[in-house]
């Protein structure tokens, strides 16, 4: 900032009358800064991105990204959106309908997935980014004592019985915050069940899936790991950065998590706060199954572009966008960053396995990965899930589903708090 | 904040002018001058009534308002008056009134705990010899120097399962679970809460005790020790009633304060697992539900609870701070 603002003053670099693009970017390791850059550089000086960070945690961002956007912010030219807010977002129409050409070049190998989060009533409403997903994780010393075969497919059950029989603990996420509803929602689609019957639907007709046979036994997995005390004795305040802890440490079996795990594994290993050789012991597959025959619906992450409808600049805009999501910057973003790309020619590159030996299995779970519940009331339907499942000990598989589903209605309707 | 102890008045400094004490007083036609002195006040008083009115009242009427209707900023023209309805759904929720005891309880708690220890701080910043007077001040007065976010997450991080101290100090102690997760359950999750809103605004109770306290003439003490009184007798029949002010204007401003905490919580449970308090269901029904309706009908139930309090402290303590005659009426 202070440099260019010294370029400027001096009479160098871009004119005075570059136009300049917003991008509300989440926070990372400089990676959007860096393409904020690369892009401005290859405009030739058509436009210049200048990024402005927001908080931390996804709750927060859509917070201040919605209340910008309902006040028709014209500084709202590209932001950076979790998917799960995008329907909110996109129904009362504060997203700008990306042009059909711009759609169609952005989306052209992108991840089945992905895709599906960056739509809203079969409209293309953003632009897919990168994409996240979370692995199965396993200590190859655990799995091996235990005789698992981690090459075909593993279920919750079996985990559990490992974790029974060797005294050990599993790395999943039982805090009262998103990642709550993450895993639930994984487990129900993994199950072959939906959370929301009908998301598109208006808030008084909107249809809970969690008291069906996937709800319930997701609720029965959750609720055996919570009252055996499986998950750890901070298994109701652990998130994903907790559970990574948990994992490293001597009662470490599985976990479910996102990929930054293993370079955070890996930088841990190097600075001598975990073992120097834990790294060689990790091993990793596609999430684990609810039922034995169901191919299992892991979750899905990542961040897509949109810009707002209020922007006087949306055709640059989508330019930016389309320079910011080519495979080479989202190769680089993940080789750089950690985050996944959405494209699957990204995955191609050579630095990429190198970086990452886990891509393959990335990629496969990006195919199979399920959105979570597209709809304008996610955060209620989300904060309501998080209260009535956490702490997971509290689950009671034949009445917690149907009271969170009774629960949802009544607040969505505006009958009850949340 | 320093000025908040000179507004303690311990003498009756208007009292030669009005013999009858405020009480069934006559109108006397005013003199040339206290009218001069009437309008020169609101010269210097004016400007700053009318920002206070803008900036005060303007939004607490824009909040009663908007909680008459049922409005979702990302739905705005399905905007509708639904008259008293929102305040219907508020007080039949069990979520509410849990908010309440919750934010009742931590009011209360704090507040006396604070005002022991606070007064005791006060004592010895009172008594303490002149050359290390400002040094002991200073020592008080640290906690109150961290702004509450950071204090809030030293707090967390000390007593966090993972990352924690306190487990590992106090394994220790018979009884005490060394794998105790602080944050999963309302009881110790409370405590914490509550001892971190202790440990950080005591010094500024024991601030306002101590301008009381300077202000009861050292010659009423002796007297009464002269006369035989006992160390308790004194500061229980000479000491304790001639600050009756101070402690009504420390009372007021902790409970407020107490009433409306939100910083701590938000930081270490986010309310989870029982530690829900009223200001962080008015924050997430506003900010992250974005019901604006049901958020601001929150809110003003908390400004007229928060007023309410006020009125019980000032009654209760029967000091009229505004009469300029504090102590007794």
């Amino acid at each position: 900032m202070m440099a260019s603002a010294a370029l400027l003053l001096a009479g160098c670099g871009p004119a005075e009358d570059t136009p300049v693009l917003t991008w509300y970017t989440n926070p990372d390791d400089g990676g959007q800064a860096a393409i904020a850059q690369k892009c401005s550089d290859a405009a030739g000086g058509a436009y210049r991105i200048e990024t402005s960070i927001l908080p931390n945690d996804a709750a927060s961002q859509r917070e201040q990204l919605t209340r910008r956007l309902a006040a028709g912010d014209t500084s709202m030219d590209i932001m950076s959106l979790d998917p799960p807010f995008i329907p909110e977002l996109a129904e009362p129409g504060f997203l700008a309908v990306p042009p059909s050409e711009v759609a169609e070049a952005t989306t052209r190998d992108t991840l089945e997935g992905a895709l599906a989060g960056a739509t809203w009533r079969d409209t293309l409403v953003t632009v897919p980014f990168w994409a996240n997903t979370q692995l199965l994780w396993y200590r190859k010393s655990v799995v091996e004592e235990a005789g698992l075969d981690m090459d075909g497919p593993v279920t919750w059950d079996q985990m559990i019985q490992v974790a029974r029989d060797q005294d050990k603990e599993l790395g999943v996420q039982g805090a009262r915050a998103e990642a709550m509803t993450v895993w639930l929602n994984a487990l129900i689609e993994s199950g072959g069940g939906q959370i929301i019957e009908n998301p598109e639907a208006p808030a008084d007709e909107v249809e809970i899936g969690l008291d069906s046979d996937a709800g319930r036994k997701a609720a029965e997995i959750i609720s055996t790991i919570g009252t055996e005390g499986l998950g750890g004795p901070g298994l109701a305040t652990q998130q994903e950065n907790e559970a990574m802890l948990l994992f490293q440490g001597d009662s470490g079996s599985f976990m479910v998590n996102w990929p930054f795990v293993w370079p955070a594994t890996n930088a841990s290993a190097e600075d001598g706060a975990v073992p120097a050789d834990l790294p060689e012991d990790i091993g990793w597959s596609v999430y684990p199954r609810t039922s034995g025959d169901t191919e299992p619906a892991p979750p899905l992450g990542g961040i897509n572009l949109g810009v707002g409808a209020a922007s006087e600049q949306q055709d640059l805009a989508w330019d930016a966008v389309e320079c910011i999501v080519s495979p080479e910057n989202q190769t680089e973003y993940f080789v750089t960053n950690g985050n996944p790309p959405s494209s699957a020619s990204a995955f191609d590159d050579p630095s990429v396995r190198e970086r990452f030996p886990m891509a393959e299995t990335i990629r496969e779970s990006l195919e199979l990965a399920a959105p979570r519940p597209q709809t304008p009331y996610y955060n209620e339907v989300s904060t309501a899930i998080q209260q009535r499942y956490t702490p997971p000990a509290s689950v009671d598989p034949e009445t917690t589903p149907a009271e969170t589903g009774q629960f949802i209605q009544e607040v969505l309707r505006g009958e009850s708090l949340l | 904040m320093s000025s908040i102890p000179t507004t303690v008045p311990a003498v009756d400094a208007e009292a030669p002018d009005d013999p009858s004490g405020g009480r069934g007083r006559r109108k006397a036609p005013r003199s040339e001058r206290a009218r001069a002195e009437a309008r020169l006040g609101w010269w210097l008083a004016g400007p700053a009534f009318f920002i206070m009115v803008a900036v005060i009242f303007y939004p607490v009427l824009q909040a009663f308002w908007d909680s008459l209707f049922s409005y979702r900023l990302t739905a705005p023209e399905e905007r509708e008056f639904v008259g008293l309805s929102n305040y219907g759904v508020i007080f039949s929720d069990p979520v509410f009134w849990s908010a309440l005891g919750v934010t009742t309880l931590i009011t209360v708690v704090t507040v006396f705990v604070e005002l022991i220890l606070g007064f005791m701080l006060a004592m010895v910043m009172h008594k303490a010899i002149k050359s290390t007077r400002g040094l002991v001040r200073t020592v008080i007065l640290v906690p109150y120097g961290i702004i509450t976010v950071v204090s809030a997450f030293a707090w967390y991080y000390m007593f966090s399962i993972d990352s924690g101290y306190i487990n590992n100090w106090f394994s220790w102690v018979p009884g005490f679970d060394g794998q105790l997760n602080w944050f999963a359950q309302g009881g110790s999750a409370l405590f914490v809460i509550m001892f971190s809103e202790i440990w950080k605004t005591t010094p500024f109770i024991s601030l306002l005790l101590l301008a009381g306290l300077a202000q009861v003439p050292d010659d009423l003490s002796e007297a009464a020790a002269v006369d035989g009184a006992s160390w308790w007798q004194r500061l229980w029949r000479v000491i304790l009633p001639n600050m009756k002010a101070a402690i009504m204007v420390a009372v007021l401003f902790r409970a407020l304060d107490a009433f409306r905490v939100f910083d701590s919580i938000f930081i270490m449970t986010n309310g989870a697992y029982g530690t829900e308090v009223l200001s962080l269901l008015a924050y997430r029904t506003s900010i992250g539900r974005l019901e604006i309706g049901l958020g601001s009908a929150i809110s003003v139930v908390l400004f007229l609870l928060v007023g309410l309090l006020a009125l019980i402290a000032v009654k209760g303590f029967n000091v009229d701070l505004a009469g300029g005659r504090g102590g007794r009426k």
